[in-house]
């Protein structure tokens, strides 16, 4: 297999910051500008609603009804931007996902810093239509575009001291208004961090998403680059992901962090653990079980969010109610 | 001032409620045209449940504002305040029972047993009933004043209660129940700055 390296910088070659920072606010001052000059030709946020392709099908794919568009770009939990569903839709507009870099660091042997492009140049893109479950009740199937996490961590190459890998969201309280200090934020600890154990996140289900509906992953579902987990509630599917650090022991991850009591670090999908303040037996499709539906039917959540047949072997042995 | 006659009253009762019916209107259009969003569970129990909690505010906030008013009058509408916030908790209630139990007794016994915040506003309901059956002129004789009184002061624990199922159901943001929890420590602040004002002048009074 051909690895690619992150490549030797000459020093010489390398930009000095002040250089660097001035350049880049003579591009930000020019696309400015050229908004205000062309203001039809909504140049920003340019990369959301982009085609992404050629993809190939990816494996795992359900064959249940897909969620409409809408309803997965209107209808989010992404706090940095916003508490409300709505929230998101609204506050990430201009969120800007260009220039993005993301960090691999840690117990690997080839730690290294990417721009986004890079970071995903090299493997084909796939599309995979998962169900997600959030930890509130409800349910999406959602067409995501990406390709295996397992593909970046080979290429890092952690080392033998690696066993968990942690995630890390942006940080930048100036673009995301649920960062900032006081009650507006919602009294999470940011950056918001997340984690695996390495051989789930070696499982091929787990993905890096970077498009949903064959386009470029819309700001509010956590652009430019997100992880999907799909058989762990949805809080576990980190978004806008700038850091990637390979540990030797268990890291700390926000919602838990937040609240121990109700969410652990596997937090899998189980309806046979309660969340304690509610069942986790049943679930609700968003946009398909009506009010009038719900009227004389329920939908029971699967093992594993319905993923058990792939992914319950990585938990032999292990009690679930304990380590929920 | 001269106190509103008979007929003004009666008057401003009938667009009280029609303003108290104004949410139900809203909810009855948001079923039909199929406006619940993505999630109409969620929809129905929060537009509910939020309604509950805003009537039960207002039926709490009549007393403090008459007294700083003046405006005898306005206990008059207090019962139907009231009477509103009980039948939005039992629309509340049902879409619980029904939408999103199923009536399935299990279900339902345990979801009251073993999570703290539907024990608590389960029992904010169930204290809701007997004020709303005594609610009328009648009951309010057959008890006699000082036990109605003393039976309807449980509207202070109902109204701490219902703030309370707020905050605990809330993942993080804590706002919108801060927003409530500050609005009841005020009225509930009130009357007690109120009575402690009162105290020595009771203290004093022959017996």
């Amino acid at each position: 297999m051909l690895i690619k390296q992150a490549p030797d910088i000459p020093s010489h070659e390398i930009t000095d910051e002040k250089l660097y920072r001035e350049r880049r606010r003579f591009l930000q001052q020019a696309a400015a500008a050229g908004l205000l000059l062309a203001p039809g030709l909504n140049a920003w946020p340019q990369e959301s609603k982009k085609k992404l392709g050629p993809l190939k099908k990816g494996p795992f794919s359900t064959v249940e009804k897909v969620t409409s568009y809408k309803d997965i770009t209107r209808y989010n939990n992404f706090y940095e931007f916003g508490t409300d569903k709505s929230d998101p839709a609204d506050n990430a507009k201009n969120f800007r996902t260009r220039p993005w870099t993301i960090t691999v660091e840690g117990e690997a042997k080839r730690p290294a810093t990417y721009q986004l492009e890079d970071f995903i140049k090299p493997y084909a893109l796939e599309e995979r239509i998962y169900r997600l479950r959030c930890v509130e009740a409800w349910s999406m199937v959602i067409p995501w575009v990406g390709f295996p996490l397992n593909e970046i961590i080979k290429r890092a190459e952690p080392t033998s001291r690696a066993k968990y890998v942690q995630f890390t969201t942006l940080l930048d309280p100036k673009q995301m208004p649920g960062q900032r200090p006081g009650l507006l934020g919602a009294g999470l600890d940011w950056p918001y961090v997340e984690g695996l154990r390495l051989d789930e996140a070696m499982h091929p289900l787990a993905i890096f998403a970077v498009g949903l509906y064959g386009e470029v992953l819309p700001n509010q579902n956590g652009a430019p680059l997100r992880l999907v987990v799909p058989w762990k509630y949805g809080f576990k599917s980190i978004k806008s992901i700038v850091k990637m650090t390979f540990t030797e022991s268990e890291p700390p991850t926000t919602w838990s962090k937040a609240n121990p009591r109700e969410y652990g670090f596997y937090s899998n999908v189980n309806p046979a653990v309660d969340h304690p303040r509610w069942s986790q037996a049943y679930e609700t499709r968003v946009g398909e079980d009506s009010f009038l539906s719900r009227l004389t039917r329920k939908r029971k959540t699967l093992s594993f969010n319905g993923y058990a047949d792939q992914v319950a072997s990585l938990y032999a042995g292990m009690d679930l109610k304990k380590f929920f | 001032m001269m106190p509103p006659s008979a007929r003004a009253i009666s008057v401003a009762k009938v667009f009280v409620f029609a303003f108290a019916l104004i949410p139900f209107a809203l909810l009855v259009r948001m079923v039909l045209t199929d406006q619940l969003g993505p999630n109409p569970i969620e929809t129905l129990n929060r537009f509910t449940g939020d309604w509950t909690l805003r009537f039960l505010l207002i039926t709490l906030a009549v007393t403090p504002l008459r007294q700083i008013t003046g405006w005898q009058y306005l206990i008059r509408i207090r019962r139907m305040l009231g009477l509103f916030a009980f039948f939005y908790v039992c629309l509340h209630f049902l879409s619980w029972l029904w939408i999103d139990k199923l009536f399935d007794v299990d279900e339902i016994v345990k979801d009251v047993i073993k999570r703290p915040f539907i024990t608590v506003g389960f029992t904010c309901f169930v204290l809701l009933i007997p004020l709303a059956v005594t609610s009328t002129q009648g009951m309010v004789r057959r008890l006699g004043g000082g036990r109605w009184r003393a039976l309807h002061r449980l509207v202070y624990a109902i109204g701490i209660g219902g703030v309370v199922h707020f905050w605990w159901l809330v993942k993080s943001d804590i706002r919108e129940p801060l927003i409530y929890a500050t609005i009841l420590a005020i009225l509930l602040g009130y009357r007690l700055w109120a009575y402690r004002r009162r105290l020595p002048a009771r203290a004093v009074s022959p017996a």
